[in-house]
């Protein structure tokens, strides 16, 4: 073998291959050392990320309870819809973000390419609504109304709509029993951001991407458990999302329903009564600013007077709730929160507040007690008060000369209360006080004004009450801005002003005799009045309002009562409330109210009213209605709407008819009261969900006004027995009618 | 040039051969270098098996049989053996005569590819359709006909003892000979193997003994061009986007970085001792893309763990070792330069298609020797294999 030459064992090539041989060696090394790292210094890392990537959850969303009135009917339930989605993901991957798709869409569902898009944009400081406000990665529903052929439309042709879906989903219905709309006190739902998500995650109720969260009303108080839990399966998938492993599931939970203690009958029949109000209200002259009112906005609470249960509340103007199912379109937003929309998503039951005026006058008069004033002492009712030039009139100038405390309640007169307010802020030392008791101020504190009742709805406002606290922190606030354009011989805001600014963080006697009547800066809700006169009513416990009654599991086999709970105590003996009850009583026998209780069974249903007519400076003025009776208070206000008996009465008295089914001449029916006793039982929810609920009449306001014609029937036998024949059926027929503004205008004087 | 026919001058023609004379001192059987053939031997079963694996469930791939993948690569295995004792039987110097018609055989097959016969798999235009199913990619053929022509031309003046070293003239021509096919190659484009052949080239000068300032120029102009690719914009998108996600698979984990990010789960979640042969949930969710070809190593590294993956290294460590060690005792540079050439393409090949998907190199579409599905680059390996046997067959006793 000595003929192969010897040619490549020279050094070069043998230092050059060893060479080679080094660099092999140390690549191979590096590749271990590499390995090395990932699988034995990093490998627990990577076996979790390889945990992640295999498991894919598929969640089941779960039905949202429904929310039931007192008997059972859903006020807000679910229904199925034909909804179609657009992916944003999968659009955007296609070259064109989807444009071609969506143009192809709308085409189908009938809408216009426009409309589509903005419905699939995402919401930021930005772009206004309509936008998508929910998280990115969750379909987006551009329609809950697709028509099945439209569905099958887009799903038999899937490949022309890539990232398009359209299923069948539960979808959450406000049905409006009976025409009650409860708009504001059920609120709405919305799509969850990615805050509220990133927010919840580690809680024990984390939102899924597809949640819709309650963004007010009851759908938010109660948001928890009427959400219920998803059910989450997991399953372990290969790449292309087949299942090739076990599945563990978690199944999911329906939302419990929610019993509330509206009476959808009732509701309906204060929504209704509240607008008429304002419709007539409109048709009145105002005097004082020579147009007619405004009327612009009202509120009405019915409340349970022994439980602080509610009945029913309406606020006005109002909406309807499904504007904000599936989306909401930008006409429908900006009709509910553009400015010239009035805030209808307001619930001005809780969120509205304005001076009392004359309701304020319980406070007063407790006070007044508390202060050591004898309730039948004589007061003189002049009619106005002098204070150092200054002139406080009485309510159009009335005179009915020394009365007592029930009498001036009954009367509403002003200048009795004038009078003991300014005796008690010399008593504290006026201008210059010292150690001051302030029974008024305590009084109104005590009676739950200036903070919230509790109720369970989000948001309720505080009132205020402008004692010398709040006077001296509002004067901190403002003396800078006062001073400046104060001026002492300007015009009457620039005097204010110079005068604020001297002296505005000191109670003036001119403050606590406005103060007295429920004037000046104090402001109250339609909420706390109803519960400062439910507790009138029922002795003296401040029950704190609430509209849920129950929470019921969907199988109706868990019930969780929701108990009433009081947040104090009226601070009156039971002496000066039965005293007070008794003058309330008065105002609506031969008071203010009479002429709005005129054939009331007095005797067998004790009405207690109390007017109030409250001036706004710059504007017309708020009327108040104050009512209860053993059951129920009922508490109305119409802002620029005039007097309290002028233009809340009637309605008011329409309720009270309605729920104990007083007729035209007195007589009570009691086939067609809606409800004379509070409603105790709750409704049964069977255990496959379904609600034994009663049936819905169509409109109850429709069936209070047949009875009354029925009554001018004779031929209805069945009613004959319950009433009593009426000679001048005719008149009392047109008594509705005659509530306007002829009546309005002579009794005024006494609001 | 006598010792070209060595083979059958010493009588040892497997034909005639029998089991005793086989294992006869000096027999074939013998001179073999065994640890080379029994690693390459498991590499390529334990390739079966991670390759079956891989496959079993990827019913879009293995048309609904589980053992389409094992079958074929045991097969091309097979093939692959019978190709490397064929050429021990014609003997490394035999085959010296024929190189420039495979050379030119090579030539014409990568020129094929870019005719309409031609087909792209992942974006590279580097095959060739063949009737039933089978394709062949000529690049792979091409690595070992730049070795074998190189080798021939810059040994043969040096063996017939004229010079001492190639002489420039001689590098020249063998560059040339080289650069030919890697521009087509890079045509395809098939970026993983114009690299491989670059590290083939240096090794194939290295160890030729040409003189420092080509070696050390071929380096400088190796990078130059690099840069100069990079800059003019030569590369398509995707090649520069594997190159990015190579560096950081967090800028696009669902497109380019997926095939990273997942490799390195998949190696990364195998620990020490791995998931178990067939239950690595990567590969049975089939997370990894082209894990019976590419990434293969990812399902040792997943299944087998650190003790399976190391396993692999260090057969492929023995192969090069032997491979070395071969160059090195070769006394002919003929013999010196084949073999180096196989030890920087194995070695390359290896550590890029290893360090992509450990994520220290960047992807592309070149098959671990021996390990990896794919017939064209068994069959390369296997006939290289094949040359470095002939080489210590023929070597003279050592003295």
């Amino acid at each position: 073998m000595t003929n192969i030459p010897e040619t490549g064992r020279n050094p070069r090539v043998q230092i050059r291959l060893v060479v080679i041989q080094i660099l092999v060696l140390s690549l191979l090394g590096t590749l271990g050392g590499r390995l090395w790292y990932l699988q034995i210094r990093q490998g627990d890392e990577y076996a979790k990320e390889a945990s992640g990537n295999h498991v894919q959850q598929v969640v089941q969303p779960a039905v949202r309870g429904s929310i039931l009135d007192a008997r059972g009917v859903a006020l807000a339930d679910n229904e199925t819809r034909l909804v179609v989605s657009a992916s944003r993901t999968d659009l955007l991957k296609m070259k064109d973000d989807g444009e071609a798709v969506l143009t192809k869409l709308a085409g189908v569902l009938g809408m216009k390419p426009e409309e589509v898009r903005e419905k699939v944009r995402l919401c930021d400081a930005k772009t206004p609504q309509p936008c998508w406000n929910g998280s990115p990665y969750q379909p987006i529903p551009i329609t809950d109304e697709a028509t099945p052929k439209q569905a099958l439309q887009i799903r038999e042709r899937a490949e022309d709509f890539p990232g398009i879906s359209a299923e069948p989903q539960a979808v959450r219905r406000y049905p409006s029993p009976g025409k009650a709309n409860t708009a504001q006190v059920l609120g709405y739902l919305s799509p969850v951001t990615d805050d509220e998500i990133t927010k919840a995650q580690d809680t024990d109720s984390p939102y899924l991407r597809s949640d819709q969260v309650g963004r007010s009303g009851i759908e938010r108080q109660y948001d928890k458990a009427l959400r219920g839990k998803a059910g989450v399966t997991r399953y372990e998938v290969d790449n292309l999302g087949r299942v090739i492993g076990e599945a563990e599931s978690d199944p999911a939970q329906p939302g419990d329903n929610l019993v509330t203690s509206i009476d959808s009958r009732v509701q309906r029949i204060a929504e209704y009564e509240l607008n008429e109000a304002m419709k007539a209200a409109r048709k009145e002259f105002d005097r004082n600013t020579g147009t007619n009112y405004k009327a612009d906005s009202g509120a009405v609470v019915v409340m349970e007077a022994k439980t602080g249960r509610i009945v029913a509340m309406a606020s006005n103007p109002t909406y309807d709730p499904n504007a904000w199912v599936g989306g909401i379109s930008a006409a429908d937003y900006k009709k509910l929160t553009g400015k010239d929309s009035n805030y209808p998503l307001l619930n001005r039951a809780i969120q509205g507040q304005a001076a009392p005026g004359s309701v304020f006058k319980v406070v007063s008069t407790s006070a007044a007690v508390e202060a050591g004033y004898d309730f039948d002492g004589s007061y003189d009712c002049s009619s106005a008060y002098n204070v150092g030039g200054q002139v406080f009139k009485n309510f159009e100038s009335a005179n009915y000369g020394p009365i007592n405390l029930g009498r001036a309640l009954e009367v509403s007169c002003d200048t009795v209360f004038y009078r003991l307010a300014h005796q008690e802020w010399k008593k504290d030392g006026g201008m210059n006080p010292k150690k001051p008791h302030d029974y008024f101020y305590k009084a109104a504190h005590q009676f739950g004004l200036g903070e919230e009742t509790g109720i369970d709805l989000p948001n309720e406002v505080t009132g205020r009450v402008p004692d010398r606290q709040w006077k001296q922190s509002y004067w901190e606030a403002n003396k800078d801005a006062w001073c400046k354009t104060g001026k002492k011989d300007g015009s009457y805001v620039e005097k204010i002003a110079y005068e604020n600014c001297i002296e505005g963080n000191k109670m003036r006697a001119g403050d606590a005799i406005n103060y007295s009547i429920g004037q000046g800066d104090t402001l109250v809700t339609p909420i706390q009045m109803a519960t400062i006169y439910a507790a009138i009513s029922n002795g003296g416990t401040l029950y704190t309002p609430s509209i849920g009654k129950a929470v019921v599991s969907a199988d109706g086999k868990q019930v969780d009562p929701i108990k009433p709970t009081s947040h104090g105590r009226l601070p009156i003996s039971k002496e000066t409330r039965d005293k007070m009850d008794a003058a309330l009583a008065g105002v609506a026998t031969n008071g203010t109210a009479a002429w709005r209780f005129e054939g009331w069974p007095q005797d067998k249903i004790p009405m207690h009213a109390k007017t109030g007519t409250a001036e706004v400076y710059g504007k017309q003025t708020t009327s108040w209605f104050a009512t209860y009776t053993k059951d129920y208070s009922i508490v109305m206000t119409i802002s620029q709407g005039g007097t309290g008996s002028g233009a809340s009465g009637p309605a008011v008295r329409n309720i009270y008819d309605a729920l104990y089914g007083v007729q035209e001449d007195g007589a009570i029916d009691k086939k067609k009261a809606l409800l004379p006793q509070p409603q105790k039982a709750l409704p049964k929810v069977k255990t496959d969900g379904t609600i034994a609920a009663p049936k819905i009449s169509e409109d109850p306001v429709k069936d209070q006004q047949a009875t009354e014609k029925d009554e001018y029937a004779p031929l209805d036998d069945q009613d004959q027995g319950a009433t009593v024949p009426n000679q001048d059926a005719g008149d009392r027929r047109t008594r509705r009618r005659r509530r306007g503004p002829g009546r309005n205008r002579k009794r005024r004087i006494l609001a | 040039m006598t010792g070209a026919n060595s083979f059958q001058v010493s009588g040892y023609g497997p034909e005639r051969a029998g089991w005793t004379r086989l294992f006869a001192r000096d027999s074939v059987a013998r001179r073999l270098d065994w640890p080379i053939l029994l690693a390459a031997l498991a590499l390529s079963m334990t390739g079966t098996v991670l390759v079956y694996s891989a496959t079993r469930n990827r019913t879009e791939l293995n048309q609904g049989d589980p053992y389409y993948f094992l079958v074929r690569h045991l097969l091309n295995t097979g093939i692959g053996i019978a190709l490397m004792i064929a050429i021990v039987w014609i003997g490394h110097r035999t085959l010296r005569t024929a190189v420039p018609l495979l050379y030119g055989a090579s030539l014409f097959l990568i020129l094929l590819v870019l005719t309409p016969l031609g087909s792209t798999i992942n974006g590279a235009h580097s095959w060739i359709k063949l009737p039933g199913g089978f394709s062949l990619q000529p690049s792979e053929f091409v690595k070992l006909t730049i070795i074998l022509g190189m080798a021939m031309l810059l040994a043969t003046r040096v063996d017939a003892g004229d010079k001492q070293y190639p002489d420039h003239r001689t590098v020249l021509q063998s560059l040339g000979l080289a650069v030919v096919p890697m521009l087509i190659v890079m045509l395809m484009p098939d970026l993983g193997s114009v690299m491989v052949m670059v590290i083939i080239v240096l090794g194939v000068l290295l160890a030729s003994g040409a003189s420092n300032r080509w070696v050390f120029g071929l380096i400088g102009a190796g990078t130059v061009g690099a840069l100069a690719v990079w800059q003019l914009g030569i590369l398509d998108d995707y090649q520069i986007n594997r190159f990015a996600a190579f560096a950081n698979p967090e800028l696009d984990p669902a497109g380019v970085g997926y095939n990273t990010n997942q490799a390195r789960i998949a190696i990364g979640s195998g620990g020490l001792t791995g998931s178990g042969l067939f239950h690595g949930s990567q590969t049975t969710g089939q997370f990894v893309p082209e894990q019976q070809t590419d990434f293969v190593f990812t399902v040792a590294g997943e299944e087998l763990g650190f003790v399976g993956a190391g396993l692999i290294i260090l057969l492929l460590g023995v192969v090069l070792w032997r491979a070395c060690r071969i160059a090195r005792d070769t006394p002919d540079l003929y013999g010196t330069i084949v073999a180096a050439g196989i030890v920087a393409w194995f070695a390359f090949q290896a550590f890029e298609n290893i360090g992509m998907t450990l994520g220290i190199m960047p992807v592309t579409g070149l098959p671990l020797p021996f390990v990896s599905y794919g017939g064209s680059s068994m069959f390369a390996v296997w006939m290289a294999v094949g040359l470095l046997q002939s080489i210590t067959v023929q070597r003279p006793m050592s003295a």
